[in-house]
């Protein structure tokens, strides 16, 4: 099901609770233009990574609460959203989440490999696309190293290369900078930027750490939005 | 491809159990092919234990126990055949050669068996191999004695060492044979038959044996009968023999000779053709294989259920490796094949190592086992059961597979991407 709709995420009454707990999320209204970046903060366990699981599709929202790009995400089959993840949305996980037995360039590939959309969407071959995504985040010297023997920063430059190669229409990073230090911070945020302008896609950020929320278009407090748990 | 090569790069990064599973498997399949290649050798060994003889002849009985006392030295015949019987059949038109037997005496537990130079010319073992001397030459006069190739190791003797022999069986008998020194001129090359645990003299050194004691129990004071008084014979008469090996003219003679010797009325007689009683005989005892079978199908599924349990358990491991793939877009038929395919992989690598240990194993080992048990285990290409053990291996590996797959999809997201590294 389309809904026609110029918002990138739009949810309505999305309430969620992990299997016979207590509601974790109870967002009456939340919604983000296309092409949006904003900054979503709370502390922990306010519920940040349920949402984006949500958002992702990687957990299952209510029928009809929440759509993304114009998908209704809780009335796709369990296949179909990660299909639909896959050809739209790039994550930067917290955890960078790399596959250890891929060299870097096998990594940044991955979501583009498993996803024939997502390819399509390349506006040159795969392996320049990479080469591209590389340069831009600085990282063009290390596409035949072992993600292992990266250091913290450059894994995280590996992870965000994967997350917008293919130019999904919306990124999603979860505490990304959470093990930088400062000065680094700000550098990822600044490659992180430009790839999403030069893309027009859409970024929802997350962070428990107020201080980077001035760069973003919009900041949005979880606890505010957010029902369950007052 | 994609799933080819992320399946190979994850079976290499785990490497240390990846060929530890693989390995064990490989032994499962080798010990399965390799006791199904100890079983044919096992049957054909038995089988060949006498070849080229198309009746054994024995005084009327059980075939079985016929084939036992004649062909394996066990146990002892009902009765004796007459020498002038066996000479009839001997000079039969259709009988192209005999090799008469004369049982029931010992020598420190080994039989002694009376015969003459036939039996170096014409009994034939495994596929018609000739038996041969190893060293000296067949006995020929009365007190000449070759001694099988066991014989002569356990018992230490050399060419020209003088025995005694003793009447009837056991092996330190009270009435022995003391006064007839009996010499070995030969020993017989190995032939890993019941031949190599035989003593072979004459006809005539059997009959020597027994002068004196026709009465059934040791000569009286003056009756005895010395060496020298057998060497003055002009000739040792021969009465008696216990059975003999018959070779016919032609093949298409063994069914009619074998009526004609059964329904004789000179003497009742049995006569066998060997290689049905043996093949007979082998259904019986062969069960064993069986068992030998039921044991290393065991051994497999545990090979199997080893691989299921690393597989599981490195799923474990594997988690957040199969999260990152789902949240990255591979759906479930990806994860799972991936898995699958693994297990498959994995399966077939191990079944090919097993079936390579088992060549390297049978070519570095058969001279052993032949020389060591009288096994001949043939290296041959694997025939159709064989194959169809190696398939069922891989089959059950994917399946085994599937199992640790379908579970790992089902964990895969909602748990996965929180595991913390």
């Amino acid at each position: 099901m389309v809904i026609e709709t110029p918002n990138c995420i739009d949810a309505r009454d999305l309430t969620f609770a992990y299997a016979k707990g207590p509601p974790v999320l109870d967002i009456p209204r939340l919604t983000i233009r296309s092409g949006e970046r904003v900054f979503l903060y709370g502390p922990s366990g306010s519920g940040k990574t349920t949402l984006l699981g949500l958002i992702a599709g990687v957990l299952n929202p209510p029928p009809g609460a929440l759509s993304v790009l114009g998908h209704d995400i809780g009335g796709l089959s369990s296949a179909a959203r990660d299909r639909f993840r896959a050809s739209h949305i790039g994550y930067v996980f917290q955890m960078f989440n790399l596959i250890p037995y891929l060299n870097v360039r096998d990594n940044i590939a991955l979501p583009v490999r498993i996803n024939a959309e997502r390819k399509k969407r390349l506006t040159s071959g795969l392996n320049e696309a990479i080469a591209s995504a590389a340069s831009d985040l600085g990282i063009e010297h290390l596409l035949d190293e072992q993600v292992t023997r990266l250091s913290v920063g450059q894994q995280q430059r590996v992870a965000a290369a994967r997350a917008i190669l293919g130019a999904p229409e919306l990124i999603i990073a979860d505490e990304p900078t959470s093990s930088l230090d400062a000065n680094r911070r700000h550098a990822f945020l600044e490659l992180l930027f430009a790839n999403v302008a030069e893309a027009g896609s859409t970024l929802l950020f997350v962070s428990h750490d107020l201080g980077l929320a001035d760069q973003f278009d919009r900041s949005l407090s979880l606890p505010e939005l957010n029902r369950a748990g007052e | 491809m994609l799933l080819l090569h992320l399946a190979r790069k994850s079976l290499t990064n785990r490497l240390l159990t990846t060929s530890l599973t693989a390995l064990s498997i490989a032994f499962s399949v080798a010990l399965l092919v390799g006791v199904e290649n100890v079983r044919t050798g096992m049957r054909e060994s038995f089988s060949n234990t006498v070849s080229g003889t198309d009746l054994v002849v024995g005084s009327r009985g059980g075939t079985i126990q016929l084939m036992l006392y004649a062909v394996f030295g066990m146990g002892s015949p009902v009765a004796n055949i007459s020498h002038d019987t066996w000479k009839t059949w001997d000079e039969h038109p259709a009988v192209s050669w005999t090799i008469p037997y004369a049982l029931g005496d010992s020598h420190r537990g080994f039989r002694v068996i009376g015969t003459n130079d036939s039996f170096y010319e014409h009994y034939k073992y495994r596929g018609g191999q000739l038996i041969a001397l190893a060293e000296g030459r067949p006995a020929k006069t009365v007190f000449d004695v070759v001694l099988g190739s066991q014989v002569a190791e356990r018992l230490g003797y050399e060419l020209g060492e003088r025995i005694s022999v003793t009447h009837g069986m056991s092996a330190v008998g009270f009435m022995n044979h003391d006064e007839m020194p009996f010499e070995v001129v030969g020993v017989l090359e190995q032939t890993f038959t019941p031949v190599d645990r035989a003593i072979y003299v004459t006809l005539e050194g059997v009959t020597a044996i027994h002068m004196g004691w026709e009465s059934g129990g040791p000569p009286m004071p003056g009756d005895e009968v010395s060496a020298e008084d057998v060497l003055a014979m002009d000739e040792v008469p021969v009465s008696q023999i216990t059975s003999f090996f018959l070779g016919a003219e032609s093949r298409a003679y063994t069914l009619q000779l074998q009526r004609d010797i059964s329904t004789t009325e000179d003497e009742p007689l049995t006569a066998v053709i060997p290689g049905l009683a043996l093949s007979e005989m082998w259904r019986g005892i062969g069960y064993a294989e069986d068992g030998l079978l039921v044991i290393s199908g065991f051994v497999v599924l545990v090979g199997l259920l080893g691989m299921l349990v690393s597989i599981y358990t490195s799923l474990d491991a594997r988690r957040r490796e199969m999260a990152i793939l789902r949240a990255l877009g591979a759906g479930p038929r990806r994860i799972v094949s991936l898995l699958v395919l693994e297990a498959g992989a994995l399966s077939a690598f191990g079944a090919l190592l097993g079936v390579l240990f088992v060549y390297a194993g049978l070519a570095a080992l058969q001279p052993w086992l032949e020389g060591q048990f009288g096994l001949q285990v043939p290296i041959q290409a694997l025939d159709g059961v064989q194959l169809m053990y190696i398939g069922a291996v891989i089959v059950l590996g994917f399946v085994a597979g599937l199992v640790p797959a379908i579970k790992a999809y089902r964990t895969a997201l909602h748990d996965g991407l929180s595991v913390r590294v």
